[in-house]
């Protein structure tokens, strides 16, 4: 064997270790992440355990911690989640719709494009700013806010304006906040629809709109929703906005100070009523008890937490359930 | 990419009414008034407002923002109007909150609270991120794959105030300050830029695993294969070829990611918060852009006063910056994508 070759063998084995010593140390760090993971769940779930009872479920918030509960939070959170998927969802699909569908390639198109994936990027809590100027105060519309009284015939609500702290205000905010999530989404689910499925359509004489509406956007149902069910998980868990708007994050009483489904059906005025209600949310709830030094909070956060986290993976789950359901049936 | 490339509906052809004898067969394709026609047209023109609307959102941050913070509708004055450019970037000192003659305006004590949190996140989360986007995209096995990916997008999926939780109770009392206080005898608080900096630096690992390895996988394989028939081992044409021809992908994702750190609010807000101070050490409670607006927000913020407008001033810089980093990084993904298509 020649020097050479030596040399060259003694390279080769050199370079493998390297390679092996790299793989492993990628290999480390995944599995590293997954295990920061796992700490961060277990050790959430050691500080709560024991404090997530039925009563912290049922119970108003409270400065002693025993006696906190997280009742005002979790109602508040489903009023903003509903009212802001009434608002986003259509919204955005229809943003979705119109880009994929209508727009022709023109210059505004490409703007509309860019812009979407730019805002996609701003900072929540720049949101949080726009959200309180253009909701809270409306630009200062007026000094004092302004009550109205609006009636729809069977119940009679009220309503300010300049809008104030309410659940309406929070909704819209965490409305523009998920648009841009839900229109990329929903963008890319309409694009896996395969183009025959639309010529198919028009050839039988079908109008643009028709067969948007039922052809395309049933066949790009299942990625439509796991998008935004994705996007509103998001907004589920914002915090920073909706402190900005200055959400009470101490409020005990749930949004239209409704008790129950019986209370529902003797007030049905109450459901009108609670969106322009003050609000809190369990993020809020769960940051102001973190920023609580007392004795108990950290039990009483983590018990908070893990509340959120179960429901944001009812949503992933249920994300998740629509893409395995419906995307093995379908086969182009 | 908008449009698909064999739309049936671009080139439609306008009907070309000819002499009267056609005018049996032609009449469905002339262009008279119907109400089917005009529903087609208004659902069309609904859905470009859906569209437009994101531009609006834009335009208002931007009005919002400049309004309040350089100029502003003659009866009111603007904060820049009120404190002058030249103190808000070279002023040391950021008091808005303090008596009136103690109030100093200078950005550069958040910025640099920020610029802290970025960095300790970014020594984190990119080089994390990038070895298990490489992990994935070239060593993992598909099972191993489709094992991560769904952890990565839990990870991903974790609101922000758990991660300023968990920096708070377990990773400042049970590993910042045995190892830097204990260990080393340094000065370390409860709140430390340390702590929020590892969790914003987690907390950016899955954005950036997942979109470098979306780049590192549009990498054609025959230069892998070139590299291998060259005598390459794996880990030659991993950081020799492949990462080397995704760099611009990559570095646009680092960008995109960092610009997320620069915005991030909560787990900063509760694990790091402190005075505005100018420092660069680590273990100080410090002050970002983020936490400043947070923090006044909390309070009750009098309508009109120059501590409400330096909110605006705050925002502003801090969406200039994040927008001319994804402008950037966008920028460079589209022309990535160009290059490997």
């Amino acid at each position: 064997m020649s020097l050479h070759d030596e040399i060259y063998e003694q390279k080769l084995a050199l370079r493998h270790r390297l390679g092996q010593a790299f793989e492993w140390a990628c290999r480390l760090t995944t599995w590293l992440s997954m295990g920061i993971l796992a700490v961060l769940l277990v050790g959430i779930g050691r500080q709560a355990w024991g404090w997530l009872t039925w009563g912290f479920l049922t119970r108003g918030n409270s400065y002693i911690a025993e006696e906190a509960g997280i009742v005002a939070g979790l109602c508040g959170s489903l009023w903003l989640i509903g009212l802001t998927a009434m608002m986003a969802v259509p919204l955005g699909v229809g943003a979705a719709v119109y880009l994929e569908e209508y727009a022709r390639p023109t210059r505004l198109t490409k703007l509309i494009q860019l812009n979407i994936s730019n805002l996609a990027g701003v900072p929540s809590i720049v949101y949080g700013i726009l959200g309180f100027t253009v909701f809270v105060r409306m630009f200062g519309l007026r000094d004092r806010p302004e009550k109205f009284v609006c009636s729809l015939g069977f119940v009679d609500f009220s309503f300010e304006l300049p809008l104030g702290r309410v659940v309406v205000s929070g909704a819209a905010t965490l409305t523009l906040l998920s648009l841009p999530v839900i229109i990329i989404a929903a963008q890319e689910a309409l694009r896996a629809v395969p183009a025959s499925l639309r010529h198919a359509s028009l050839a039988l004489g079908a109008t643009k709109w028709q067969t948007v509406r039922h052809q395309v956007i049933p066949a790009a149902l299942p990625g439509i929703l796991t998008g935004v069910i994705l996007a509103l998980s998001r907004a589920l868990g914002e915090t920073a906005p909706l402190l900005v708007l200055g959400a009470a994050a101490q409020l005990s009483v749930v949004p239209g100070r409704i008790t129950g489904i019986g209370d529902v059906l003797r007030h049905p005025g109450k459901l009108v009523q609670a969106p322009f209600d003050q609000f809190t949310a369990i993020p809020l709830q769960i940051y102001s008890w973190v920023s609580d030094s007392s004795r108990g909070f950290e039990h009483v956060s983590a018990a908070g937490i893990v509340v959120l986290l179960v429901v944001l993976i009812l949503m992933n789950g249920t994300a998740i359930f629509i893409r395995q359901r419906f995307q093995k049936k379908i086969r182009w | 990419m908008l449009l698909l490339e064999d739309d049936p509906f671009r080139s439609h052809p306008v009907a070309n009414i000819g002499p009267a004898r056609h005018e049996q067969s032609t009449r469905s394709l002339r262009r008279v008034f119907s109400w089917q026609r005009a529903s087609e047209q208004l659902i069309q023109g609904a859905l470009f407002c859906c569209a437009l609307l994101s531009i609006l959102t834009t335009l208002s941050i931007i009005y919002v923002l400049v309004t309040e913070a350089i100029v502003a509708l003659p009866p009111d004055t603007s904060f820049f109007q009120e404190i002058g450019l030249a103190e808000f970037f070279s002023e040391t000192r950021w008091t808005p909150q303090y008596a009136e003659e103690q109030r100093h305006y200078g950005i550069l004590p958040l910025l640099c609270g920020t610029l802290l949190i970025t960095g300790i996140s970014g020594l984190i989360g990119l080089p994390a991120g990038l070895m298990i986007a490489i992990y994935l995209s070239e060593y993992a096995s598909p099972r191993t794959r489709s094992l991560c990916k769904p952890m990565l997008e839990l990870l991903a999926g974790i609101p922000t105030i758990v991660y300023g939780y968990f920096a708070l109770t377990v990773l400042t009392p049970y590993f910042i300050v045995p190892v830097f206080k204990q260990t080393f005898g340094l000065s370390v608080g409860g709140f430390n830029a340390l702590a929020g900096g590892i969790v914003v630096g987690i907390m950016i690992i899955p954005m950036v695993a997942s979109l470098s390895e979306d780049v590192l996988r549009a990498v054609p394989n025959s230069l892998r294969e070139a590299g291998y028939a060259l005598g390459s081992t794996k880990f030659d044409v991993s950081a020799k070829i492949v990462v080397p021809s995704a760099l611009s992908g990559i570095l646009a994702s680092f960008l995109l990611a960092l610009s997320r750190s620069i915005g991030e609010t909560m787990a900063v807000a509760i694990a790091s918060t402190g005075q505005p101070a100018l420092t660069l050490n680590p273990l100080a409670a410090i002050q970002t852009m983020t936490i400043f607006i947070v923090n006044v927000m909390q309070g009750e913020v009098v309508a009109g006063s120059t501590l409400e407008k330096s909110l605006y001033a705050v925002a502003l810089v801090l969406f200039v910056i994040t927008l001319g980093m994804n402008l950037i990084s966008q920028m460079v993904l589209a022309r990535y994508r160009e290059v490997y298509q």
